[in-house]
């Protein structure tokens, strides 16, 4: 039975797919009736009329062969205003996991203080509770005025937006490790830190993994709002770039690309989960 | 004086509450002591404090008041000198067995290499008959058989003592019966030295030297100590066959029927002295008279 059901589910997937892009072909059809017309015209005299393609909107047709021509050739540099696809990625990439890898530095050693300590975990709480809802970007002038990088300033976003969730996960896994568990390793008189490395970790790991990928999955979602904002490389101002040349069948590739890329990064942490989870 | 292996003196505990008006006593004025080699169980009801003593003797509780001393020094924090069973087994669920044993034996013995860590662990999981799941996780294990694992990670660090908290409360009458006898075995070949405790009259019988009778608490005291009148080695199977296994049996019952309620509610013999308990052995009448 169980083949059956992924049988009938990805049926139902590639239904849910053809009727997506038929309705998508039929809504960018150009229309036959000739010239545009735009329900607002002031918005048509900002799109200067002749430059949008009859509908505005790119056929599923005319997206593919983009899909297809950039990904022919993904590392391609013509100068700053057109690179390929690969290197925005890269870009990004690289600045999300550096912010990330920071932030799991410092996040995670104070997570362990946090749970390990009723103390730190009142002391530091209040703090905790008013940074985490603060949106990463709000922070991106203080960041550019202090750091003075356009790069640094949004590895900084990404590693202040990537700390909270590892911070709590890993207070609240290293707070409920079984008391047993510490039991034996205090009977065994095991010292303090082979029992954090050998008995709170792994014990801890699943949750702290939890919040790993919840960090991931936002900073994923920082980075490109955070290179709009600051230009120069990455995925998200090859979007703003490609929104400036009008060329709405890149922002949908690029649109593609930050789904697949993000998938990618949560299966990644999915895997890396299901390497450290136990069952009991 | 000749002190005794186990000595434990004057141990109180309160809890106190949060208001601190009503703190509880759980027990206080505790006097009892035992020797190498012995197998000392303790009886009592529910919530008298058996575990919170175990706890203290383990070092992984501290009394309000008293002393314990284990061969001489002050038991003062957990130590390798003290095994303990935990009654939920406490094994390491990201651990095989044989990972589980080893995490303890590596800390026993620093400077032992990975071939010596493994080869001590093996002989200690095949004591326990479980030779075959040595690479298996918990999770793979039936309740048994953790308890059992749980039990040679703490015969393993060979320690001076060995603590059990209710180790077979939570199996099956048949496999709590299959684990006794390999107990029995283990503790006849390795004179081990264990305080148990346990809410089963017929396993104190088979398994104890002496059995530490404790009254209701709040205020719970010792109310005797019995001496097992059945000569070792006793056999499961057989023990009942044993002129004076009712007489123990049903003084053990009488007394968690009974008199365990009645001492708490102050009806002590007049001689009672809480420093030496009344240390009884139950005997068949017929073979008293004959005595
Ligand atoms: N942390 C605690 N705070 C307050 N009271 C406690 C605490 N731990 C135990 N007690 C009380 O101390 C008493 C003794 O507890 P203990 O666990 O030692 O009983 P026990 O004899 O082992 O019972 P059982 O046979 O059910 O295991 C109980 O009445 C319990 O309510
Ligand atoms: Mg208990």
């Amino acid at each position: 039975m169980k083949a059956s059901l992924s049988l009938r589910a990805s049926i139902v997937s590639a239904l849910i797919l053809i009727v997506f892009l038929g309705a998508w072909q039929l809504a960018t059809l150009p229309p036959s009736g000739g010239g545009t017309v735009y329900a607002d015209p002031e918005y048509a005299a900002m799109m200067g009329g002749a430059a949008v393609q009859a509908s505005g909107m790119p056929t599923p047709g005319v997206v593919g062969q983009t899909i297809l021509s950039q990904l022919a050739h993904p590392f391609y540099d013509n100068g700053p205003n057109d690179k390929g696809i690969g290197i925005q990625l890269a870009w990004s990439l690289a600045r999300v996991l550096s912010g990330f890898l920071l932030a799991a530095l410092v996040a995670i050693p104070l997570g362990f203080v946090i749970g390990m300590s009723p103390l730190m975990f009142k002391a530091l709480n209040p703090y905790i509770q008013i940074m985490k809802p603060i949106s990463p970007l709000a922070w991106m002038p203080l960041a550019l005025y202090t750091i003075k990088d356009a790069s640094l300033s949004s590895i900084f976003v990404i590693f202040i937006c990537s700390i909270w969730p590892m911070m709590i996960n890993t207070a609240h896994g290293v707070a409920s490790v079984k008391k047993d568990w510490l039991n034996v390793a205090r009977t065994l008189e095991v010292n303090a830190f082979r029992t954090a490395m050998q008995v709170v970790l792994p014990a801890a790991a699943p949750t702290i993994l939890t919040g790993m990928r919840i960090s991931m999955g936002i900073a994923w979602l920082v980075i490109v709002a955070a290179e709009m904002l600051v230009g120069g490389t990455g995925i998200g101002y090859f979007v703003w770039n490609e929104w400036n040349n009008l060329n709405l069948s890149n922002v949908i590739f690029a649109i593609f690309m930050i789904g697949a890329v993000g998938m990618a990064l949560d299966m990644v942490f999915g895997a890396l989960a299901k390497l450290v989870s136990y069952q009991e | 004086m000749n002190q005794p292996f186990l000595k434990v003196e004057g141990l109180k505990k309160v809890f106190p509450s949060p208001g601190g008006a009503q703190d509880v006593t759980v027990f206080e004025n505790i006097h009892f002591g035992f020797e190498k080699g012995e197998f000392v169980c303790i009886i009592g009801h529910s919530g008298c404090g058996k575990s919170t003593i175990l706890n203290v003797l383990a070092g992984l509780d501290e009394a309000t008041d008293g002393n314990v001393f284990m061969d001489g020094r002050e038991v003062k924090g957990p130590s390798l000198d003290r095994g303990v069973v935990f009654q939920s087994h406490a094994l390491m669920p990201w651990l095989t067995v044989i990972e589980n044993v080893a995490f303890a034996v590596s800390s026993r013995w620093h400077d032992w290499s990975k071939a010596q860590v493994r080869e001590h662990c093996m002989k200690y999981i095949e004591l326990v008959g479980l030779g075959h799941a040595a690479d298996k996780k918990p999770h793979q294990l039936s309740g048994g058989m953790k308890q059992r694992v749980g039990i040679a990670r703490a015969f393993a660090i060979e320690p001076k003592m060995l603590l059990m908290d209710e180790p077979f409360g939570a199996l099956d009458a048949l496999t709590r019966g299959v684990i006794q006898d390999e107990l029995v075995k283990i503790c006849a070949a390795t004179h081990q030295t264990v305080f148990m405790i346990t809410h089963d009259v017929d396993e104190a019988i088979l398994l104890a030297d002496k059995i530490v009778l404790m009254s209701n608490g709040p205020y719970a005291k010792i109310a005797e100590i019995v001496e097992n009148p059945l000569p070792k080695p006793r056999v499961r199977q057989e023990i009942h066959h044993d002129p004076h296994f009712y007489a123990v049996r049903n003084h053990l019952v009488d007394f968690l029927v009974s008199r365990s309620k009645l001492i708490a509610q102050g009806e002590l013999p007049d001689d009672y002295d809480p420093l030496h308990p009344p240390v009884v052995r139950p005997v068949a009448e017929a073979l008293k008279l004959a005595a």
